[in-house]
């Protein structure tokens, strides 16, 4: 049996985000831009997301190679590993994995900043100050997540794959240039383009759903928490969502 | 008259909060609206500068009406209203310097850098706290965080300051403070300040007028004293406690 609330929640829920989104692509367009807190934000989401990314890819490539080899060893396929491998991790695995590790710190920290913000009244001092809020806090962070996951994305990418070379070594002897000239031989741009393109996609769901949720927080500092979780739950989801989608779009498109 | 709200009525729902409501405040007045928690004033003062939209009626301030004005022209007429949260709402990322340049550089108010430090340097000096300018709001203490943050209203050099509960969660010593700092910015800058508040002694140092806000209402109005000595109950049990 359909539970009518939580249907009706959901609804009011999906109406009001995309009435959020709506309005933020309106700030977008709408007067003056916010570059230096834009750069300020590029900055945090970016940077200072750098470390983490760089290692959860390299420990990924390096795990997903010493799993796969055995598996190609038994069917003789052993030379094909950095292939696979390259294959799997610039594909699927590098995009969605730095967009989940961005979901749980971006979104979680949007989601709190912002939260924090609304319910101490700095986003309403903001707007009596002459500030458009949603123009300066939620604009910058949507664009700012936008642009530096996709670049995170591709650093992940090297990262790994450099993981996968170490992995290739532990067991066997690929050398570095025999490494690279398969997964360059294998790797055209329509497997690198799309996977980067739908990390633009990422990159804002990231960024909407961490500052709708921030930004609509209420009930004081249990909000924040609440906030804080869901935009992290939320984004996770959608990143799933979305890369069902871009695979589908990619099929029809033959770029599988 | 530099606010004359007629008619105000604002509800969330079933929970009509203003009804009627009508107050006025002239050129360099202290008028402190007095009511239980909850009962709409807060919401009053967040209609005045538009944080809040009214259901019906009128807020004029400086013979212009809030309700209805769009984006560009509330922030022209909100660089003449300061407006004191109750939470301070100092930004928490940035520096005491940061914050009092903010609403400077918000209202894109054509300034040296020379011009600007010196009106952050006298905003502080104000309020007694010169030296906390590189400091961040979570060095300082809940008073100096309140100093801080009427020197950030006192930045613009407002016309009207509105004070959301401005001694809320301060000791009485601090509170005490406050009030009289409220009371030096008001003769300095002969502004005209709106106060919402519970706290009596902050109430009897600061204002010249209490408006009572009453089941929605402007119940009745008058000075300290004159309310003090009201016979109606309904105003009497405010001054009992």
């Amino acid at each position: 049996m359909i539970n009518k609330p939580a249907l009706i929640r959901f609804l009011e829920e999906a109406g009001d985000i995309t009435r959020f989104t709506l309005r933020f692509f309106r700030e977008l367009f709408h007067g003056r831009f916010e570059f230096n807190e834009l750069l300020r934000q590029s900055f945090f989401i970016g940077y200072k997301s750098l470390g983490l990314v760089g290692l959860t890819a390299f420990i990924m490539g390096l795990v997903i190679t010493i799993q796969s080899r055995p598996t190609l060893v038994e069917f003789g396929a052993e030379a094909w590993l950095p292939k696979m491998v390259s294959i799997s991790l610039i594909r699927e695995i590098v995009p969605v994995i730095t967009a989940l590790i961005c979901a749980g710190k971006i979104g979680s920290g949007i989601g709190a900043e912002l939260g924090s913000m609304r319910v101490t009244e700095q986003i309403d001092a903001m707007e009596v100050s002459g500030t458009n809020p949603m123009k300066y806090l939620v604009v910058t962070r949507v664009v700012a997540a936008v642009l530096t996951i996709p670049l995170l994305a591709l650093l992940a990418d090297a990262i790994a794959l450099y993981g996968g070379y170490l992995g290739c070594n532990i067991h066997g002897a690929v050398s570095w240039r025999l490494f690279w000239n398969q997964v360059f031989e294998t790797n055209t741009y329509s497997d690198v383009i799309p996977a980067i393109t739908k990390t633009f996609f990422f990159g804002f769901a990231v960024g909407i759903i961490g500052c709708y949720k921030g930004y609509n927080s209420r009930k004081g500092t249990e909000g924040v928490g609440r906030s804080a979780n869901q935009a992290v739950v939320i984004a996770s989801l959608l990143i799933f969502i979305l890369d069902l989608i871009a695979v589908q779009i990619a099929d029809v498109l033959g770029l599988t | 008259m530099v606010i004359e709200i007629k008619d105000l009525n604002k509800g969330f729902g079933d929970n009509k909060v203003l009804i009627n409501f009508d107050l006025n405040l002239y050129k360099g007045e202290s008028v402190a609206v007095l009511g239980k928690s909850g009962s709409g004033k807060s919401v009053l003062i967040k209609c005045i500068v538009g944080l809040m939209q009214a259901d019906s009626g009128s807020i004029k301030v400086f013979g212009k009406d809030m309700i209805g004005l769009n984006a560009e022209e509330l922030d022209q007429a909100r660089v003449r209203i300061g407006f004191l949260f109750q939470s301070n709402a100092l930004y928490d990322s940035m520096t005491v310097r940061e914050n009092l340049e903010f609403p400077l550089r918000r209202h894109w108010i054509e300034k040296t850098p020379e011009e600007v430090e010196a009106m952050i340097k006298e905003a502080l000096t104000n309020v007694g706290l010169p030296d906390t300018i590189d400091m961040m709001p979570s060095e300082l203490s809940g008073g100096m965080r309140k100093r801080i943050s009427i020197a950030r209203t006192l930045i613009l050099k407002p016309d009207i300051i509105l004070y959301d509960e401005p001694t809320t969660g301060l000791d009485p010593i601090t509170a005490k403070g406050i009030s009289q700092l409220m009371v030096d910015v008001q003769k300095k800058y002969n502004t005209s300040s709106l106060i919402i508040s519970h706290d009596l002694n902050c109430i009897k140092i600061t204002a010249d007028k209490l408006v009572m806000l009453i089941d929605g209402k402007n119940y009745a109005q008058g000075t300290y004293e004159e309310m003090k000595e009201n016979k109606d109950k309904k105003v009497k049990e405010f001054f009992e406690i």
